[in-house]
């Protein structure tokens, strides 16, 4: 396809910006949709364009050493050293049983058994660019399952680098192993007794540089403020980086990795992390269309027995490897349901191995190109696992392990008041109701927290509660009462919406965040609607009245007072709101007339004194007048 | 910008002193009246002296003429303790440990307030409710309150003659108090006739003054013992006593 480099740009942004908004919607996560996209514009779709998606790729790779990089700044190194037994003990048994397994099977088809090893360790590795885009964007990356897969994919990331030394005595052609050797090093100049020293220095020079001379040179570039010198300068650094590995035969992205951790602690940490951040999405995502535009459905179509064998055995052995793993690690086994349906796909370095791998003599190319196929569909049904993982497999496992261990306190199945949201608002409504003998069964998102307090013994279910399923799940069909205490406005709409629609004898209870939501809500039918920070701020209000010298009974009741009418102003404002509407007025705009309109209320309201019953002024005129 | 008024101990209604923001009512209360915590102390065997906690209860103190003025009189005497219920309990969620011991340490508990139809202001019968605990104030082992005394001191806007079986109020205060002497004399205390400030919506300033002299004169007479508990039992108010107290005083 011509039109040089414009017309590309053009036809890859155009298919990320219609197709992953599409995929997001339906809750299947920006990398299917990126791959769905490189599908659609590939020589097998719309054929917009032709085989330059292998180049891109390479060149798209570069987004994952920007991940590793910025991965490495959120890990201060105390971190990694925690995870030492991880990436060490599951990431070593992972590339080793994954080895064995595959290598096995590979034997058992007749392979001869240096290209099975070779195969074995090809197909072990697993997909970083994949897995961590996704369980990042699922906010699965912090809990135990997110840490071990991130463990395993490090170790793999390590592993890379004696994989590729080893390949050229795995060569089973024994053709000019020499010749076509595929990246040129420093290291070929050096005598082999200096290589290994030549690696270690550039290890030390990553870690000690990024140590002692980034900072202050960051800082001196800080002090320029010219924003766009710091994003170049942060560029350089990791392609800098990059490069240096590339020369003595490290693999790149554990480099910036390296650099990322020690500048984890620094404060330009924060900084870093922004202007890197866009180039490693676009570039991922160049990377992800690139993997959807370079599937052969050439191939798939011509032998697609073959190929669905292929990618099911595969994929369905690293899956029992990593089972197995996760429980003899002690996950959970709902976290270690994620480390399995997170890793079983084949990842990005497989295509790297296997094109250095052919020319070396380790593959042929009869055997290499339908794995290739195979290695590009795994990666592409991964965030369909993930999805199955937290759609059906997770809401089983969390259903039945509260059940497991407490069957005696139970009455009934359900308890009749789900909370949505288990952060500090919905803690501290649920501490309440429990304190009480209230059972209370609580929707969460956050994997640890599910965790903890389902070791405590509540009753916890995973996963968004908007979805019909797992309200249907935590048994919104008994429920009474519904409290939403949701981090996000966009979330409390919507569960409102599917529990008015699914379940309408549940009475909501919902935090609202602003004037704008608190309309919404109650637009959208809430009877009962909190604005979070409504009675906090009164009670900051009666602490002032008190320290000001007035009474603290009165102090009481005045803000009691005041929260009436401002419930009251509430409610005119929302039949106003109806008017004010038609003048299509922004949102700004709007608070700031809002707060007009209570302010001038307030006023209005303040000649007004609640407690006539305890001022005898009216009386004792009364009374005066009679007797005289 | 208006403010509600303030009590002040000098008795003036003032608007905020924006000046000085952190004087409180409570700091001023401090600055006359020793805190509670300081005031209870062992009564010396032979010290006449009359232990005396005042539980106050005015829910909007700011608009009071004659409680303010009151309260600013109370002299500063060891063992007197005056606890604000309202000011300490604004939502009503009384402390009942803290209430009853300041109950344990004292011997004359004075109920003032403001006659709030025939009867006291609600935090006094919120503090009887929860105070006055069974098997503590009464039942077969609640001995806890056992021989000390109790009486209202309150403020009337009608004047004397209207609370009689004949006046217009059908009833002396005393009869109308019925319910709190049947309490305390179910909680084993000796119940005293209440101290009744008469006629409060006829008081000009100057009356207000006369009214402060004497209460607190009968603080000190409670405080030195110099009440004849003796002759009180039948009488409808304590103000006769109180008068002979001062007049004995002035002699």
């Amino acid at each position: 396809m011509g039109g040089g480099v414009l017309y590309q740009a053009f036809i890859y942004l155009a298919a990320a910006v219609v197709m992953v908004p599409i995929a997001k919607k339906l809750g299947l996560g920006s990398v299917l949709g990126y791959l769905l996209a490189g599908v659609a514009i590939g020589p097998f779709g719309l054929h917009l364009l032709g085989s330059e998606g292998q180049d891109v790729m390479h060149f798209a790779e570069f987004g994952v050493v920007m991940m590793l990089f910025i991965v490495g700044l959120e890990l201060r190194p105390a971190l990694l050293w925690r995870l030492r037994a991880p990436i060490l003990g599951l990431g070593g048994l992972q590339v080793l049983l994954t080895t064995v397994v595959l290598a096995g099977a590979a034997a058992a088809f007749g392979l001869p058994s240096k290209m099975a090893v070779a195969i074995g360790l090809t197909l072990s590795m697993s997909s970083t660019a994949i897995v961590l885009q996704t369980l990042n964007e699922k906010q699965l990356l912090k809990s135990d399952g997110g840490q071990s897969a991130f463990a395993v994919l490090l170790f793999q990331d390590i592993a890379v680098i004696p994989i590729l030394a080893v390949f050229p005595l795995l060569a089973t052609a024994g053709h000019a192993a020499g010749d076509s050797h595929a990246a040129a090093t420093l290291l070929d100049g050096l005598p082999s007794w200096a290589q290994p020293l030549a690696v270690l220095a550039a290890v030390v020079l990553v870690v000690g540089g990024s140590r002692f001379l980034v900072r202050p040179i960051f800082r001196a570039i800080a002090q320029t403020r010219l924003r766009e010198i710091f994003v170049a300068a942060a560029l350089l650094l990791i392609i800098g980086i990059a490069l240096l590995m590339g020369q003595v035969g490290l693999s790149p992205a554990l480099g910036t990795f390296l650099a990322g951790v020690v500048l984890a602690d620094s404060e330009y940490r924060h900084e870093l992390e922004s202007d890197i951040d866009p180039f490693k999405g676009l570039l991922l995502g160049l990377f992800f269309l690139a993997v959807g535009a370079t599937i052969d459905f050439g191939l798939i179509v011509s032998r697609p027995l073959l190929i669905a064998g292929l990618v099911a055995g595969i994929v369905i052995a690293k899956f029992a490897v990593l089972w197995g793993l996760g429980r003899a690690f002690g996950l959970s086994r709902d976290q270690g349901s994620l480390l399995a349906f997170s890793l079983p796909q084949v990842g990005e370095f497989a295509f790297v191995l296997f094109s250095y791998g052919i020319p070396l003599g380790v593959f042929t190319a009869a055997v290499a190109s339908p794995l290739v196929a195979a290695v590009a569909l795994s990666m592409a049904i991964t965030p369909l696992l993930i999805v199955l993982n937290e759609r059906v497999v997770q809401p089983r496992l969390c259903a039945r392990e509260p059940k497991d261990e407490r069957k005696a306190d139970t009455i009934d199945e359900h308890a009749a008041v789900l909370i949505a949201g288990f952060g500090s608002f919905g803690s501290t409504v649920g501490r309440l109701l429990r304190a009480n003998g209230v059972a209370t069964t609580v929707l969460d998102l956050d994997a640890d927290r599910v965790e903890l307090l389902r070791r405590l013994g509540l009753k916890v279910y995973y996963g968004d509660a908007s979805r019909y399923d797992l309200l249907l799940a935590a048994g919104a069909e008994k429920a009474r009462l519904l409290v939403i205490a949701l981090d996000s406005a966009e979330k409390t709409l919507q569960l409102v919406h599917t529990v008015k629609t699914h379940f309408p004898q549940i009475t909501i209870m919902a935090r609202a965040f602003d004037w704008e939501d608190a309309h919404d809500l109650t637009e959208a039918g809430v009877g009962h609607v909190y604005s979070q920070s409504l009675d906090t701020s009164l009670r900051v209000g009666v602490d002032a009245l008190h320290y000001l010298g007035f009474r603290a009974y009165h102090s009481h009741r005045s803000a009691r007072q005041f929260l009436r009418h401002d419930l009251e102003s509430l409610r005119e404002l929302t039949a106003d709101r109806k008017v004010s509407q038609a003048r299509y007025l922004t949102a700004a705009r709007k608070r700031i007339e809002d707060l007009e309109r209570l302010l001038e209320a307030d006023r209005a309201d303040r000649g007004a004194d609640a407690d006539m019953g305890w001022d005898a002024e009216t009386l004792r005129e009364d009374v005066r007048g009679m007797t005289r | 910008m208006s403010f509600p008024l303030l009590y002040r101990q000098d008795g003036t209604g003032v608007q905020v002193d924006r000046k000085n923001p952190s004087e409180t009512p409570g700091d001023r209360h401090r600055a006359t009246l020793p805190s509670t915590s300081t005031q209870i102390r062992r009564r010396p065997i032979l010290d006449p002296m009359a232990r005396i906690l005042i539980l106050f209860a005015h829910p909007a103190l700011e608009k009071s003429r004659v409680h303010r003025r009151l309260i600013a009189r109370i002299p500063q005497l060891p063992g007197l303790t005056f606890q604000d219920l309202y000011e300490a309990y604004p939502t009503f969620d009384i402390d009942v440990e803290r209430e009853q011991a300041l109950l344990e340490s004292h011997d004359v508990i004075v109920l003032q307030h403001p006659f709030f139809w025939y009867s006291t202001p609600a935090i006094l019968k919120q503090w009887q409710d929860l105070v006055l605990e069974h098997g503590w104030a009464y039942g077969s082992k609640g001995t806890a309150l056992r021989g000390k005394r109790l009486f209202n001191l309150l403020t009337a806007g009608g004047r004397e003659p209207g609370y009689h079986r004949d006046g217009h109020n059908g009833h002396t205060v005393r009869e109308l108090l019925a319910p709190i002497e049947q309490t305390v004399r179910l909680c084993n205390m000796q119940y005293l006739p209440p101290y009744v400030i008469f006629g409060t919506h006829w008081m000009a300033e100057p009356d207000i003054d006369a009214v402060a002299d004497r209460y607190q004169a009968l603080l000190m007479a409670l405080h030195s013992d110099r009440v004849n508990y003796d002759q009180v039992a039948g009488l409808q108010t304590l103000n006769p006593v109180v008068d002979a107290v001062i007049e004995e005083g002035a002699r």
